[in-house]
């Protein structure tokens, strides 16, 4: 705000000011406020015409008690009077309570319209600086549709000020922001880019801010943005720090535009010309350069300014990845930094080395640091650094150095915050598996873990060290003589005692030649801890012991005594009595071989077969999704093997058919996880779990024990979050990306053929809900993402896209999304739909944001079909059957026969054809059985009229119920078409 | 178990903090400031539950007073010790302000360590406390004071020292009542209670045995049957008994003997105390009737008329009388015309305040005003809050009246006739409120 001359002091303004801040409480202020309100009232009531201003001067005592929180319901009228005043203060208070405080719907708002385009008509600049800045400042829709016009024309004609250019291409920004579907590209855009060239500094670093978004949005219409982006860098880095006199900062040659320049690189490729790339490649080096001469002056903001370049060059780099030398030398650069006494700049090197990690040109050169971040996360005081240099070890571990990072994580975990160990312990444990070279070190690395933050370790870790260790016999003699060693400790975490339980109870025997580690002893071990534990881990015991008496006959007595007691036989909770029960009885009545061979030793888990299975699915469904793992070069050599991918198909494979090596020691009475996370992790869970209490009403025979192995529906997971890298992601994750085999997404499509909104997609980290509006041939969807977690989405992206001939058919225009989804909350992206001709496909949605410094992409088809665009159309029974026999052709008709998958009701039958977008027409066909619809498709090419008629055989038996479905329309594929989606809803 | 106390200025500064227990950290102090004086909105309950703590507050002028406990407390007992905390810090110093605290913090530090004791209130009696903790210099006290002050802390009758003389035995009794009201504009009650206080002050030699009496229903009644018909009962008694919902007595008064005999017997503290409270709804005297008329005339103007009758007995006269009619948000101008007293627009208040020195039983008084209101472009409509008021009146409008006040003195022998006892009734409007 320019200085108020003296004249225009406001005395009474200052004065009401200072009485409010002398009140001394809260009654006091609001007594004050009542008065002056009330002595506004009376003069803005009064009849003779207030001055400009004494006008002002209420005005802007109006909008200070606004500002002190209290409603304020008139003097809207006379703010919008001081627009029209001709005195640059009057006028600015006019827009600046305007800006504040006038709602979008208020009637006022066409008088406001009025006095901003007089004002963005007229020849003073700093009027229409003003105007440009309301405009911005409120920045509604009505606001965009009465100017987003105007304003281009403004910001590319070529008398207009620069000052005023300024703001005219911010205020484009925000409309943009706001509504970017108001905003139309035109002939303006090329000329906007040439704004890069302009003159004045201002308008350039203004200019840029709305190329960048802009071009984020429509990357090929500014592609020419690239090479004079590049220029203008070149001519900034190469400048003399004198040259730019008033954008120079502290010795720094224009830092912020520099900053936008180096970002706006970021949204292209590499640039193809040789001559550009060369330019630019030589100003990064410039850059690098530069960070390493000494600082021109002492002070921070000189220090700041050249590093928020630095940085900046270096991520561009990290985005080109394509420079193995510009990468080492950032990396280099980042390694000094590791080191530096500034805190931010320690953490922003961490993070910017997580991404140079990835990258195969500075991976090895990342793996320098290793000692320096190691000691970042011993000695660094600040949390979140430490949180960084975690990421960061994790994400420079491979092979060669797995061992000493893992041993390090493990040592920290002791020490480490709260807030991060669960994270720390899935990072052990991913880290553990994936680079495993002996399973021995394998197992000693997670019962440590389990041992060092038992609390933080969740069920699917130690379900993988059980599945490890079942599979691979030379390590299952070990994992007994550990676990019972580590049994031995006074306190043990529960999770222990269950690892303990499972193996003792696998691989006892094998340490049973041990007089220190006989039987006995082993079952005196495990029975210490038993009244210590929660009841699904007593479940577990207790099937461990009735595996004990098949391994040791000698127990036999001594646990049949410790089923019998009464805290077993009537323990007042059903799982475990009945598990007390039946193991008594069947210890008591089976001869010892019909015992060997109910408790039968655990058969490996068959991967090879599996994990071709895996592919074969994953072959087939190339839409649904996919999940990339971050860095590609560590799919095959640096992979521990292939054997984990195998497990993870395991699962899948146990899931879709319940195989005869069921687990004998069903864990989960109740498997709550087999329900909740529909992820690779439960996968995993649904090996161990149950199908509930189906199985505690089973006989004590094997198929009681064997009670089905229910996965989750294999639909509720169509999707597996992104392996290995995520932070949240179980210990499965090294496996190959397991995309759902093809009919689960389509299955997905299918339910929102009759339906508009509902949840589209969810998985551990991401729900995604969708709500969609459809009419004549346009569409509106919103899709709403939901952030699961308690952390933070980083780069959050999404894009559509239409594969193929789709392009043609349907145009898809997307607003983007914040790339920041905070943790728990929900961001909303609005697609708008346009019909151009009729289509089969879908479009494709693409998400793909960091969660924890790892890269989540997932791929969705979006529920867009054709019917969608139906308008329904009332007719009655003569006009439509002579319409049917019009359409009489054999292409245009399109006729199912198919098995009723659901019931006959007629109810939940209409209910779907009316979802289906068409009108019912009753009492039109003679059978009143059968169902006859109409509709027209809205194209923006053509309009198709559709009959549809769907014959059920309701008399027959159930199971045997079929529909006849007959589509006719005026075009062949159309009919086909909507014929194959409704033909899957009933 | 109050875990601490702690005393906050209008800013939220802390003027007094004590700590009783552990569990009470020292961030409890910022978390009531920020969640409950700072409050965005502004809390209206008096009990706050912030992780896990409870903080319960009363506020004097500009004084917040916080008591925090972590474990389950009983609320009202932590209430009630905080109004007596307020009335012993008024004992001491006069009114609760700022300046008050600040200047007298070493003693009222003394006082908590006195009346709170690991969080459990103990004595709370000014009398007694006035003798052992003083606001004049520590005067040495003999071995015998000192005995004597430990004998009456630790004895059974802590409220009252043994050895007190006076010349003149003097005893003042006031009925304190507020009376308050919620009518309808038609004149239909909505709802009516009165609260009052039987406050004593005393000037008794010894240790005298009093006993109280007034005109409860159920001792009237009681008394009655000995007789003929509860109506000749009351006749005899010569005034109406009336019904008592509920009463609280002060520590001195024996409770066994009041649930056995109805009767009300006690040693009083010397000088003032709060003898009893008691509250009844049941056939209340209203003193004034409150007739609104308000009339809207076109969106930009408002005339109101409010007629007030007084309903008692024309030789009282009541005092100090108050009418507040609330103004729409938007009024841009008041006149007024009143017959009687003063009547002004106060805009910081949104109110028409209207004030009558004195008026007697059984008259009536109008006033009339023209509002001029602000065409707003805000729709809502204006939610015409009560009009409210406050007065004065000689007399209980619950219909309490005090039969008799006897003293017995064994060892001294004065007798009842020797003692000079004035009773005075007060009645006073509460929130006394008629809708328009």
């Amino acid at each position: 705000m320019p200085a108020v001359s003296k004249g225009d002091g406001m005395r009474g303004l200052a004065v009401f000011i200072s009485d409010i801040r002398n009140c001394k409480s809260k009654e006091a202020e609001i007594k004050r406020i009542n008065k002056e309100l009330a002595n506004i009232r009376s003069k803005f009531k009064g009849d003779k015409a207030l001055d400009g201003y004494s006008k002002k001067k209420y005005v802007c005592k109006l909008l200070f008690i606004f500002l002190l929180g209290h409603d304020i319901d008139f003097g809207h009228m006379e703010a919008v009077n001081l627009l029209s005043s001709n005195k640059y203060t009057e006028k600015q208070i006019g827009y600046l309570f305007i800006s504040v405080l006038v709602n979008s719907n208020s009637e006022l708002i066409r008088l406001i319209n009025n006095a901003i385009k007089n004002d963005l008509s007229s020849r003073n600049p700093t009027f229409m600086c003003l105007a440009l800045h309301c405009i911005a400042n409120v920045g509604s829709r009505e606001m965009a549709e009465a100017f987003a016009g105007e304003i281009p024309r403004i910001l590319v004609a070529g008398d207009t000020m620069d000052s005023v250019k300024q703001s005219a291409a911010l205020c484009l920004l925000r409309l943009y922001k706001a509504s970017p579907d108001l905003v139309l590209m035109g002939e303006w855009t090329s000329r906007v880019v040439h704004l890069l060239n302009d003159q004045h500094m201002g308008v350039v670093t203004a200019a840029i801010s709305l190329i960048t978004c802009l071009s984020s949005k429509n990357p090929d219409e500014f592609k020419t943005c690239v090479s004079l982006a590049v220029s203008r860098l070149s001519r900034i880095v190469s400048s003399a720090s004198t040259d730019l006199q008033d954008y120079t900062y502290y010795f720094v040659p224009a830092p912020w535009l520099s900053c936008k320049l180096l970002r706006l690189l970021q949204c292209y490729p590499p640039p193809e010309d040789g001559a550009v790339k060369g330019r630019l490649v030589e100003c990064l080096e410039t850059i690098l350069n530069k960070a390493q001469e000494p600082p021109k002056s002492k002070k921070v903001q000189h220090s700041n300014a050249k590093n928020a370049i630095l940085f900046e060059a270096i991520s561009l780099i990290i985005h080109y990845d394509s420079e193995p030398n510009l990468l080492v030398r950032a990396c280099n650069q980042l390694g000094q930094f590791l080191q530096h006494r500034e805190t931010n700049l320690r953490y922003l090197a961490l993070e910017s080395m997580c991404t140079l990690a990835s990258s195969e040109f500075s991976h090895e050169a990342v793996k320098t640091h290793i000692e320096t971040v190691i000691n970042a996360l011993k000695t660094e005081r600040d949390v979140s650094v430490r949180q960084r240099a975690a990421d960061l070890l994790y994400a420079m571990c491979d092979r060669s150095n797995a061992k000493q990072i893992v041993a390090e994580m493990l040592s920290y975990l002791e020490t480490a915050d709260y807030s991060i160990r669960e994270e720390m312990v899935l990072k052990v444990a991913i880290l553990a598996e994936k680079y495993a070279v002996d399973y021995s070190w394998y197992v000693d690395t997670i019962l440590n873990l389990i041992r060092i933050a038992g609390d933080y370790v969740s069920e699917e870790v130690w379900y993988r060290v059980i599945q490890i260790v079942i599979n691979r016999d030379d390590v299952q003699g070990y994992a007994a003589k550990t676990v019972f060693e580590a049994l031995q400790a006074p306190a043990c975490h529960e999770n222990m005692v269950k690892v303990g339980g499972y193996i003792l109870g696998e691989f006892g025997n094998l340490i049973a030649g041990d007089p220190r580690s006989s039987p006995l002893v082993q079952f005196n071990l495990l029975h210490s801890k038993f009244h210590l534990c929660s009841v699904p881990t007593r479940a577990l015991l207790l099937s461990a012991y009735i595996k004990f008496i098949n391994l040791f006959p000698e127990t036999k007595a001594t646990i049949q005594e410790v089923l019998r007691s009464d805290s077993q036989i009537r323990n007042s909770d059903v799982e475990l009595q009945q598990r007390a029960v039946e193991y008594l009885k069947l210890s008591s009545i089976a001869s010892t071989d019909v015992l060997a061979t109910v408790l039968e030793e655990m058969p490996p888990f068959p991967e090879r077969e599996s994990s071709i299975l895996a592919k074969l699915k994953k072959k087939k469904g190339p839409g649904a999704v996919t999940v990339e793992l971050e860095d590609g070069k560590e799919r095959g050599e640096l992979n521990g093997g292939g054997d984990r991918g195998g497990d993870a198909a395991i699962a899948a494979s146990n899931a879709s058919t319940p195989s005869p090596s069921a687990d004998l020691l069903g864990l989960r009475s109740t498997a709550p996880v087999s329900g909740t996370t529909p992820s690779a992790g439960s996968l995993l869970v649904d090996v161990f779990s149950e199908a509930g209490p189906s199985a505690t009403s089973a006989g004590v025979n094997d198929d009681g024990f064997l009670s089905a192995l229910h996965a989750p529906e294999a639909s509720d997971s169509p999707l597996v979050e992104g392996p290995g890298d995520s932070d949240s992601a179980p210990p499965t994750v090294a496996s190959e990306d397991p995309a759902p085999p093809l009919p689960e997404s389509d299955e997905l499509l299918n339910k929102f053929v009759c339906k508009n909104n509902g949840v589209l997609f969810e998985n551990q980290l991401l729900q995604i809900g969708i709500k969609s509006e459809y009419r004549q041939n346009l569409g509106r969807m919103y899709l709403f993402y939901g952030n699961k977690t308690s952390v933070q989405f980083v780069s959050f992206n999404t894009t559509v896209s239409c594969p193929g001939e789709l392009q043609s058919q349907l145009n898809v225009q997307t607003k983007t999304v914040e790339p920041l989804v905070e943790g728990g909350a929900q961001v909303q992206q609005v697609i708008n739909i346009e019909c151009l001709t009729d289509f089969i496909d879908a479009p494709l949605l693409n998400i793909k944001f960091r969660y924890g410094g790892a890269l989540q992409n997932i791929s969705l088809k979006l529920p867009v079909t054709i019917n969608k665009f139906f308008q329904p159309t009332e007719m009655a029974a003569a006009d439509f059957f002579q319409r049917w026999k019009q359409l009489s052709q054999p292409q245009q008709e399109a006729q199912k026969i198919f098995k009723a998958s659901h019931g006959m009701d007629t109810e939940v039958l209409k209910a779907k054809l009316l979802g289906l977008g068409t009108a019912l027409l009753e009492n039109v066909d003679p059978n009143p059985e059968n169902y006859v619809c109409a509709g027209v498709i809205q194209t923006k090419a053509q309009q198709v009229g559709c009959l549809l008629r769907l014959e059920p055989n309701a008399q027959a038996q159930p199971g045997e119920q079929m529909y006849r479905l007959t589509l006719r329309s005026s075009k062949d594929t159309v009919s086909q078409r909507v014929c194959d989606l409704l033909a899957e809803q009933f | 178990m109050i875990g601490g106390l702690f005393i906050y200025n209008h800013k939220g500064e802390v003027l007094i903090s004590r700590v009783y227990r552990d569990d009470i950290g020292r961030n409890a102090v910022d978390a009531f400031r920020v969640n409950v004086i700072h409050a965005r909105q502004q809390v209206r309950s008096p009990v706050t539950n912030i992780a896990r703590t409870s903080f319960f507050h009363v506020k004097r002028s500009n004084i917040w007073l916080a008591a925090v406990t972590k474990q389950n407390v009983n609320a009202a007992m932590v209430f009630e010790f905080l109004y007596k905390m307020c009335d012993v810090m008024t004992a001491y110093f006069g009114k609760i302000s700022e300046e008050n605290i600040k200047n007298n913090f070493v003693l009222i530090y003394e006082l908590l360590d006195e009346i709170l004791d690991f969080g459990y209130p103990q004595n709370s009696e000014t009398g007694a406390l006035k003798t052992f903790i003083t606001q004049t210099g520590i005067k040495s006290q003999s071995k015998e004071e000192q005995s004597q002050i430990t004998s009456q802390v630790t004895g059974q009758i802590g409220w009252r020292r043994e050895g007190i003389k006076y010349r003149r035995n003097e005893l003042f009794l006031d009925v304190l009542e507020s009376v308050n009201l919620l009518m309808s504009p038609q004149g239909q009650v909505l709802s009516a209670h009165v609260s009052g206080r039987v406050v004593m002050k005393s000037y008794l030699s010894g240790m005298p045995e009093c006993k109280f009496g007034m005109n409860d229903k159920i001792v009237i009644d009681k008394q009655g049957k000995g007789g003929a018909t509860e109506e000749a009962a009351g006749k005899r008694s010569g005034h109406q008994s009336i019904a008592i919902d509920d009463c609280t007595f002060h520590q001195c008064v024996r409770l066994s003997k009041f649930d056995a005999e109805r009767s009300i017997s006690f040693i009083p503290p010397d000088g003032e105390c709060e003898l009893m409270r008691y509250r009844t709804t049941k056939d209340i005297i209203l003193p004034f009737r409150v007739i609104p008329l308000v009339r809207e005339v076109g969106r930009t103007k408002l005339e109101v008329k409010v007629v007030i009758k007084s309903n008692f007995k024309p030789s009282l006269l009541a005092q100090k009388i108050e009418v507040r009619i609330p103004t729409p948000l938007n009024t841009s101008g008041v006149q007024v015309i009143c017959m009687k007293g003063k009547a002004k627009y106060k805009a910081s208040e949104n109110a028409i305040v209207w004030k009558i020195k004195r008026m007697a039983g059984m008259k009536e008084s109008q006033i009339s005003a023209e509002i001029e209101l602000l065409p707003t472009n805000d729709k809502k409509k204006w939610a015409r809050p009560p009009i409210s008021m406050n007065f004065e009146v000689p007399f209980a409008p619950s219909g309490l009246k005090v039969r008799y006040l006897k003293v017995f003195e064994p060892k001294l022998n004065y007798s009842d006739h020797d003692v000079i006892k004035w009773v005075r009734y007060i009645g006073r409007s509460g929130i006394y409120e008629t809708r328009c």
